[in-house]
């Protein structure tokens, strides 16, 4: 999933103060996930807003809606309605849907309420963690399934770097080393022979490296 | 390593000798008598002279700036090169310039990661790692071309080197590594510091079992210790960094006074102890701004004369 973590409540209030009518709106799946924006955050955050904004006497309308996707034109048209009435739209989607609102919407301010962090998992209660740096040239057959790109501080791609100690990472000691990880498992996998493979430069072209990407299915053009 | 020698220090290699390198720090500044004072204390003790490229990720006057004011002194400089900072074109231009400025040698390394230095916030780079630069410079020297394919109007000779270290983890995976990085280019290895000696040896045996002392030249790394404090956090804190606590003993065994005299004892028996070990080709020091160490560790090792260059 795409992990986002909710932005301070001050940044917040701070871009929601030019508006008198503002709509705090959430996305049910991703960030509902990791709870930084599904309709129990968007609850949560809707009240301290109001709190806050009746503290200061300034009077203002924060209502409160959650689609299912903010990144589907089908659910994001149900926010249509709301959206109308309102002066600004506050999202706690991803990026992207706060992007695709905007992009329905072109005249009302749409503002980011999360901080979209990283594709990842939910490792333990409470606990998120980066797998996916989304590439574009998945290399997890070559690595056990465990992406050195994005769960090495350093990418590398042909063994870990001299700071591998008792399984963890130099620059973080609460990190796992990916490559202890790589290794560990490809010794399981009775394929630790594999690892001796000279691993050549990347073609960072199928990353954002070349620029924005675009995907293009002529198989689902009508 | 049969063809002719790149560097000087290839050559000492070839013949066989037990070379000495040393390692100096660019100054944070743009001083030039900074590198300067530092090659005098070295001159005349070491074979080669390892600069270090903005170490610790902090920023220092440029490795290649300070590699030609010792070239200008008659002393031949090992050049490091880090990942961290510089994509592949910036790499190989940045090769390109240091040969055309009379580098011979150069060591590739992936750099320390920027959030132990003094600038977290930066961006990194790591387009490329260690060993795929070890390629890139193995293969500019051996076909004239760049990473593109494209032949350059002659080809840069570069002795070429990478840093080892036996002492981190996972055990089992790092003579692989070493043999990965000699099979991408590596003509001599750079040991992390040596103290916990049987670990040493042990890897070392591995080495040979596999036949990559007969492919490079090894050098053991060397790190005088000046003080209990200093064996202390080096253990704790130092990345990679394996120092057991026989020798944290041994430092704080001695009063205070005593301590250097102490670390420098412990450098000459590690010395002996290489001297001794098959398949180890020479020593580098790493006199972390105590340069002034060097010739007196290089003396009482009787390593001293050094043989003549040329």
């Amino acid at each position: 999933m795409i992990v986002a973590e909710q932005k301070k409540i001050s940044e917040i209030i701070e871009m929601v103060s030019p508006y008198r009518k503002v709509l705090v709106l959430g996305c049910g799946t991703c960030v509902k996930t990791c709870f930084a924006g599904g309709e129990d955050e968007v609850a949560v955050l809707a009240s301290l807003l109001r709190l806050a904004f009746e503290k200061q006497g300034n009077s203002k309308e924060i209502s409160e809606f959650t689609i299912e996707r903010q990144c589907e034109d089908e659910f994001i048209q149900e926010a249509a309605e709301a959206i109308g009435r309102n002066e600004a739209v506050l999202s706690l989607a991803c990026g992207a849907g706060v992007q695709d609102i905007a992009r329905r919407f072109k005249n009302v301010p749409v503002l980011p309420g999360v901080n979209t962090t990283f594709v990842g998992v939910m490792e333990d209660r409470g606990l998120f963690t980066e797998e996916c740096l989304c590439c574009g040239d998945c290399r997890l057959g070559q690595y056990g399934a465990v992406c050195v790109l994005t769960r090495c501080a350093k990418k590398l791609s042909n063994g870990p770097c001299g700071g591998s100690r008792n399984g963890k990472c130099e620059v973080n000691p609460e990190t796992d080393c990916a490559w202890q990880l790589v290794i560990d498992r490809m010794r399981e996998l009775g394929q630790l022979d594999s690892l001796r493979e000279y691993i050549p430069p990347r073609d960072w072209r199928t990353s954002n490296a070349g620029g924005p990407r675009k995907l293009f299915r002529e198989d689902m053009v009508a | 390593m049969k063809e002719k020698p790149c560097s000087n220090l290839q050559k000492l290699l070839v013949n066989g000798e037990f070379v000495v390198t040393a390692e100096c720090g660019p100054p944070r500044g743009m001083l030039k008598e900074a590198v300067t004072a530092k090659g005098e204390l070295l001159k005349g003790y070491v074979d080669a002279i390892n600069v270090t490229d903005n170490q610790t990720a902090i920023v220092r006057m440029s490795s290649l700036a300070a590699c030609v004011h010792l070239l200008e002194m008659g002393l031949e400089p090992v050049m490091q090169m880090v990942t961290r900072d510089r994509n592949r074109i910036a790499l190989q231009s940045d090769l390109l310039g240091a040969y055309s400025l009379g580098i011979r040698n150069l060591l590739c390394l992936s750099g320390d990661h920027q959030s132990f230095g003094s600038q977290p916030d930066a961006l990194n780079v790591f387009d490329i790692d260690s060993i795929q630069l070890l390629s890139m410079v193995e293969t500019m020297r051996d076909t004239g071309r760049d990473m593109s394919g494209y032949e350059l109007s002659h080809a840069p000779r570069m002795f070429a080197g990478a840093a080892a270290n036996p002492f981190a983890d996972p055990f089992e995976y790092r003579v692989i590594r070493l043999a990965k990085k000699i099979a991408a280019g590596a003509g001599f290895i750079q040991t992390q510091s040596i103290y916990n000696l049987p670990r040493f040896k042990e890897w070392m045996r591995l080495a040979r079992e596999q036949g990559l002392t007969e492919e490079a030249y090894i050098l053991g790394g060397i790190t005088p210790l000046k003080s209990a404090g200093m064996a202390g956090y080096m253990a704790a804190r130092v990345a990679g960094m394996d120092i057991p606590d026989e020798i944290i003993k041994r430092m704080r065994g001695v009063p205070k006074e005593k301590a250097g005299e102490e670390g420098m004892q412990i450098c000459l028996e590690t010395i002996e102890e290489l001297k001794n070990t098959p398949g180890v080709s020479g020593v580098h020091i790493m006199a972390i701004e105590s340069e002034n160490l060097v010739a007196p560790i290089v003396k009482a090792a009787g390593l001293y004369p050094r043989p003549a260059a040329e």
